[in-house]
């Protein structure tokens, strides 16, 4: 088959592509969007090919942009909103929380807000704490949404045209560290999102690593080390945060018996302990070989200074000594 | 506060009879019928509520019903409503249908909403009402969108946002009147202005009680009413619409009320609230838009007492045997809790 070289930035810009390209009832919704500088090349001139009516730049209204985007929704749109800072997205908490993932519950299922938001995370380079967080925590643990988390240049793709064409809300988020990645895809074939599940993207045999979004990124340059070490990891990207399909993960980790978590948000509270909690309740205890182990980010909001950026962000050093520690045991 | 309302605050001013020169006989009986209905229909959620039987909360609205009545005349079953805690009249006005709304009150799989969402959560899309929910503001961009959907969609349907003026004290309402007005959207934002937001007289929450200050903000066209004379306000409301439609803009319409209960359930909160008194009550019942519109019909002899009763005790028998049978209905089944989460296909 034909493939075609895309980075993360243009795998996403051709999604956009296809879905304003096919579906007219698509549209996108944001700030910055007629000069998409903030996000990278993952929007460049859709205005100019698609027209300002349907790729809408907004006022700097967080709240009503998306609570508009969950209106039309409801009127057999399928509307993108963009938030090119998650950290702004807070503005939007109701119409995303109270509104959209509500909606199809407390009117008995008769109707479905199929928006999608689209959530970057956009850290790093002396941004400091409100420039840099990742709160798919936050969204993951609301009923009625799905979350996603795409790590590569496939899933950033093709991921975000299911997130559009399912019926639900999606909280479709991205990490601008992942944006370098470059890979050869073939030419779009729609997929269903609902039917999504985590991917094993390496084999192995000595542990599992289950991780989400750029950890999954981190998780899987460690890997080529770790194979330098003689250590094979069974290295699982989770994709679909909510709802969370356990099975493929707790299958690999019977067959490894110890496994760790990697997680790019807060360890306390966060999605990391989702993780260890639905794998040991559907396993054996007595199968693993020790605890499980994790890593996720201090609980401390992201520092400014470059010197504190280093220590606080989670490396592929950290990930290879975790490793090599569960290893051992 | 300033009182830039002026007399339309006064329950003592505006209180004569409509005019009713000029209009349709079947369209006058229409509205009072439909009036007496909603305010017949709350009253029995009231008597349902202080009796144990409706199990959550209830928002009512009785003296406010000209409003969505005389609204409601203007709209097209394919237009956009949403609305917010005090929706039932929102709903009524465009689908009488009282059967549904009891046994959604009650929780029962037969209502509006199939027994998930209660007084605080209707739906009834095929109707024209997309739903309401009880997040103050909540709704308002979403009715925004809906808007700018018809534009995209090549429509000449609206969308109206009922809110209150408590709303206009969150900040998402000022976004959506700035987005609407930027994005020309065809939406109608009604501010139901009862000059109580909860317990709390708008007096002590902000400082101007006319709401409309707004909409010169935001170069919006807006008109200021009387709440309790349905004859005005389905004529100017024709108007409003008529324009919105037309020429693609958003306007605001601000109607001056009073509710005669509480914030919440049967009582009159004469105890809890601030500036609300047993004498300001009464003055209000007299300025009662169904008995302004019933009295003006029975002087202009195109409506009689008797005919008034018969009404009534029709509505009375409607109400009696909607409500038995929504008390007998089923309540959703358990698997409903997991089975609305996400779509089903």
């Amino acid at each position: 088959m034909k493939t075609k070289k895309y980075d993360y930035g243009t795998a996403i810009l051709s999604a956009f592509e296809y879905l304003l390209k096919n579906y007219k009832e698509t549209f996108v919704i944001g700030q910055g969007l007629w000069s998409p500088w903030y996000v990278g090349n993952s929007m460049t001139d859709l205005d100019k090919k698609f027209g300002k009516n349907r790729v809408i730049d907004t006022p700097v209204s967080e709240s009503a942009t998306t609570g508009a985007a969950v209106g039309a929704s409801l009127t057999g749109m399928k509307p993108i909103v963009v938030h090119p800072r998650m950290d702004f997205m807070l503005y939007a908490m109701d119409a995303i929380v109270n509104q959209a993932a509500k909606w199809s519950h407390m009117f008995g299922g008769q109707a479905h807000p199929g928006v999608t938001i689209r959530g970057i995370i956009n850290r790093g380079g002396e941004q400091g704490a409100q420039h840099s967080q990742a709160l798919h925590a936050w969204f993951a643990h609301v009923p009625g949404l799905r979350v996603v988390m795409p790590s590569t240049v496939a899933d950033a793709r093709d991921l975000l045209i299911a997130s559009v064409l399912c019926k639900d809300p999606v909280i479709y988020i991205d990490d601008r560290w992942l944006y370098e990645q470059e890979a050869d895809l073939a030419p779009i074939k729609e997929i269903n999102l609902k039917i999504q599940k985590p991917q094993i993207t390496l084999e192995g045999k000595d542990l599992t690593i289950i991780a989400s979004g750029y950890s999954s990124f981190l998780v899987r340059n460690a890997s080529a080390k770790l194979k330098n070490l003689n250590i094979y990891p069974e290295i699982i990207d989770v994709r679909i945060l909510n709802p969370l399909n356990i099975e493929s993960i707790v299958k690999s980790v019977k067959k490894t018996k110890k496994f760790l978590v990697v997680d790019p948000g807060w360890i306390s509270s966060g999605f990391s302990a989702e993780l260890i909690a639905k794998v040991v309740e559907n396993l054996d205890i007595n199968c693993l070989k020790c605890p499980p182990a994790r890593i996720a980010l201090p609980d401390a909001p992201a520092p400014t200074s470059r010197v504190l950026e280093k220590e606080y962000y989670t490396s592929e050093e950290d990930i290879i000594s975790a490793t090599k520690n569960l290893v051992k045991e | 506060m300033i009182n830039d309302l002026k007399d339309f605050s006064n329950p003592k001013k505006y209180n004569s009879l409509p005019s009713i020169k000029d209009q349709d006989i079947d369209v006058l009986k229409n509205m009072l019928s439909t009036m007496l209905l909603i305010r017949k229909t709350e009253q029995q959620l009231a008597l349902g509520r202080k009796d144990g039987l409706i199990g959550g909360p209830v928002h009512l609205g009785v003296g406010q019903e000209a409003i969505a009545v005389g609204i409601s005349l203007n709209l097209k079953k394919t237009d956009r409503v949403f609305g917010a805690h005090r929706s039932h009249s929102h709903l009524l006005a465009l689908n009488p249908d009282i059967y549904k709304l009891f046994a959604e009150v009650l929780g029962k799989k037969t209502g509006f909403s199939k027994g998930m969402g209660g007084s605080m959560h209707l739906f009834d899309q095929s109707n024209g009402f997309f739903g309401s929910t009880p997040i103050v503001a909540g709704t308002v961009p979403l009715a925004v969108g809906a808007a700018m959907a018809s534009k995209m969609q090549n429509l000449k349907d609206i969308a109206v946002s009922y809110i209150g003026d408590g709303s206009v004290e969150e900040g998402v309402v000022h976004e959506s009147f700035n987005l609407a007005k930027v994005s020309k959207a065809p939406v109608l934002f009604v501010i139901e202005n009862n000059l109580f937001a909860s317990h709390m007289h708008i007096s002590l929450r902000q400082p101007s009680d006319m709401i409309s200050r707004f909409a010169v903000a935001n170069h919006i066209p807006y008109k200021l009413l009387d709440g309790n004379d349905v004859i005005s306000i389905a004529q100017n409301s024709k108007e409003i619409i008529d324009s919105i439609r037309n020429d693609k803009e958003p306007a605001i319409l601000e109607v001056v009320t009073y509710r005669w209960y509480g914030h919440v359930d049967w009582r009159e909160d004469i105890d809890v609230g601030v500036s609300r008194s047993i004498e300001d009550i009464k003055n209000w019942k007299a300025r009662d838009p169904i008995q302004r519109l019933s009295k003006s019909m029975i002087n202009s002899k195109i409506w009689t007492k008797d005919e008034e009763n018969e009404l009534i005790n029709k509505i009375d028998m409607k109400i009696k045997n909607d409500w038995e049978k929504a008390m007998s209905d089923p309540y959703p089944s358990k698997e409903s809790i997991l089975n609305f989460v996400y779509s089903e296909d």
